[in-house]
């Protein structure tokens, strides 16, 4: 039996990973700490305490609303970092896709092989943030399960289309450009923080174009159990950004890698 | 019908073009089970753009290209399964360690664990760097990436090895320890195809090799071949104050090819201590002389031109 070519991909990473593992896992819990702690005793009390009950945001504790977002945001910041640098290095730098394509794998199973990594990273992220909410009473659930399921899915609506663009770019700078202008904004307004009804119309609908706003809504359906039908509607558009990367991504590996 | 043995390269009018850049322009040639092949060439010949495209990693523009009989085109991961490949730029996993490299090389190629991990000792023994097994990658020297590199393309036990300019930026003796290994696997029976742009290299190395210009092939033979039918046996150097220049032009006549180089006046010839002693006969006095070997780089030179290529 042979073992299909991205999982021979995801071994190596796997090897490499072993020894950066400690550092990343660090980092996702540490930050959603610091966030909760941030969100949880302080905004979110001086909130939670000026607001009745009743006006409340989806009637939840601050804390409650805001925690399934940043979950889904860690999954976005994520998969940016692991589309961008990393392919940049294995194309340009260490070169480590020539030395793959000069084995049987071909361009094709090297975009197979970083869609499993965006996926297999984001869920590490994912679980993570899952853990540290576990413990206090106003994010423990059940949901959080679907949450992680959803910050997995925001993550591969990000991380596959940047890579696919990253294989089309020689300008690493651009990746800043990407950090300021379309990362961190999303972060902000996408409906992590606070709903996107509280932005001016026109701002709101392109927040209702993003994919984090889409994620960070499943995420938040599943940890609050408030889920319905329009979750239907985030996962689609979700996909939609998956497969559109990914057929992307088909053409700007081989343009770069063998032309 | 007749048996027919495929050659392990077979290419005709092979071509390549970036846009409207032509790099390889209509080649033909084959190489055959056993032997070292060699692509000579200045930089921008278009050595590594064939060599690229017998990787199976860049799509053949014309012309056809068969290895080991298969089409490159619809065969491409068949082929490299039976290739190994040295490019011109490592590509090792500087993150990971000599030895890891080698494993999960070899699991690109679903080589079972335990035969990579068996395998992978015995290719740090033959490229001397067993010592180096468990250090990470990214502090090594040059010769020591460029020897791990070939350990790493002879994990799958290639029948065929692609070397693109394997020596190119290493010492003398690195240069001296690639070039046995090199040697030691062909004994073996493993071809090799590779460039170089060191006509030292390609003397000690090729059976055989084709002299690139320009994206087409200007010369083919055996080294000894090459020197026979394009240069004299041995060459004379001669070098003339400023003042004696009009010396130097009144011997040309002695010879059928001369060269006036910048510094020094080489005439090519079949016997150079009797060409010497012609040059003395007419009282022209050379600073100094010597009598050395014609070289590949003689016909190298001759036939690509001196004037530098970048």
């Amino acid at each position: 039996m042979t073992t299909p070519m991205p999982l021979r991909i995801f071994e190596h990473q796997l090897v490499a990973y072993r020894r950066l593992w400690r550092g990343t896992v660090v980092v996702s819990f540490a930050q959603p700490v610091l966030f909760l702690l941030a969100f949880g005793v302080g905004i979110g009390a001086l909130i939670d305490e000026d607001v009745a009950a009743s006006r409340r945001i989806g009637d939840v504790p601050y804390l409650a609303f805001v925690a399934p977002g940043l979950l889904a945001s860690a999954c976005m910041v994520t998969a940016t970092v692991e589309s961008t640098w990393p392919v940049m290095s294995a194309i340009k730098w260490s070169r480590q896709y020539h030395g793959m394509l000069a084995s049987p794998l071909t361009s094709t199973d090297l975009v197979h092989g970083q869609v499993l990594w965006i996926a297999f990273r984001s869920m590490i992220t994912a679980v993570a943030v899952g853990l540290v909410l576990i413990f206090p009473d106003d994010t423990r659930s059940v949901g959080l399960f679907g949450s992680v399921l959803a910050g997995v899915l925001t993550g591969l609506a990000f991380g596959v289309p940047i890579t696919a663009w990253t294989a089309s770019v020689d300008r690493e700078n651009l990746f800043f450009g990407l950090q300021r202008f379309v990362v961190t904004p999303m972060y902000l307004f996408a409906g992590a923080m606070f709903p996107i009804s509280q932005l001016p119309r026109p701002f709101r609908a392109i927040a209702y174009v993003t994919p984090l706003y889409h994620g960070v809504e499943l995420s938040r359906g599943f940890a609050l159990g408030t889920i319905d039908s329009a979750a239907f509607v985030h996962v689609a558009v979700l996909s939609a950004f998956v497969v559109v990367g990914y057929l992307w991504a088909r053409r700007t590996y081989p343009r770069r890698l063998s032309p | 019908m007749a048996p027919t043995t495929e050659p392990l390269i077979r290419a005709e009018k092979l071509s390549k073009r970036f846009g409207a850049f032509v790099a390889v322009d209509g080649i033909d040639f084959v190489v055959e089970r056993g032997e070292a092949f060699g692509f000579l060439g200045p930089n921008g010949a278009g050595k590594s753009s064939t060599m690229r495209m017998i990787g199976c990693v860049s799509p053949v523009s014309a012309g056809t290209l068969r290895i080991f009989g298969l089409d490159p085109a619809t065969d491409g991961t068949r082929i490299r399964g039976r290739l190994g490949v040295v490019p011109q730029q490592d590509s090792l996993d500087e993150e990971l360690t000599v030895y890891e490299n080698l494993v999960v090389y070899g699991r690109y190629f679903d080589l079972p664990r335990s035969v990579c991990r068996e395998r992978a000792y015995e290719l740090l023994d033959f490229v001397q760097l067993r010592d180096r097994a468990n250090s990470r990658v990214e502090p090594l020297s040059g010769g020591m990436k460029r020897r791990l590199t070939i350990a790493r393309s002879l994990m799958s036990e290639p029948e065929m090895l692609l070397l693109d300019e394997p020596t190119t930026g290493l010492d003398p003796q690195a240069r001296h320890l690639v070039w046995d290994r090199l040697y030691r696997l062909k004994q073996r029976g493993v071809t090799l195809v590779l460039t170089t742009h060191y006509m030292d290299e390609a003397e000690q190395l090729c059976d055989r090799l084709v002299i690139m210009d320009n994206g087409r092939i200007v010369a083919e033979g055996s080294p000894r071949q090459l020197i026979e039918r394009y240069i004299t046996r041995e060459v004379l150097e001669l070098r003339f104050s400023e003042a004696d220049e009009a010396d130097a032009a009144s011997i040309l006549d002695l010879v059928d090819r001369a060269e006036a180089l910048p510094d020094r006046l080489l005439l090519y010839t079949d016997d150079g201590e009797q060409t010497l002693e012609h040059v003395h006969a007419r009282n022209v006095r050379p600073l100094s002389a010597l009598v050395r070997r014609a070289t590949l780089e003689d016909v190298f030179l001759r036939l690509t031109g001196r004037s530098l290529v970048e």
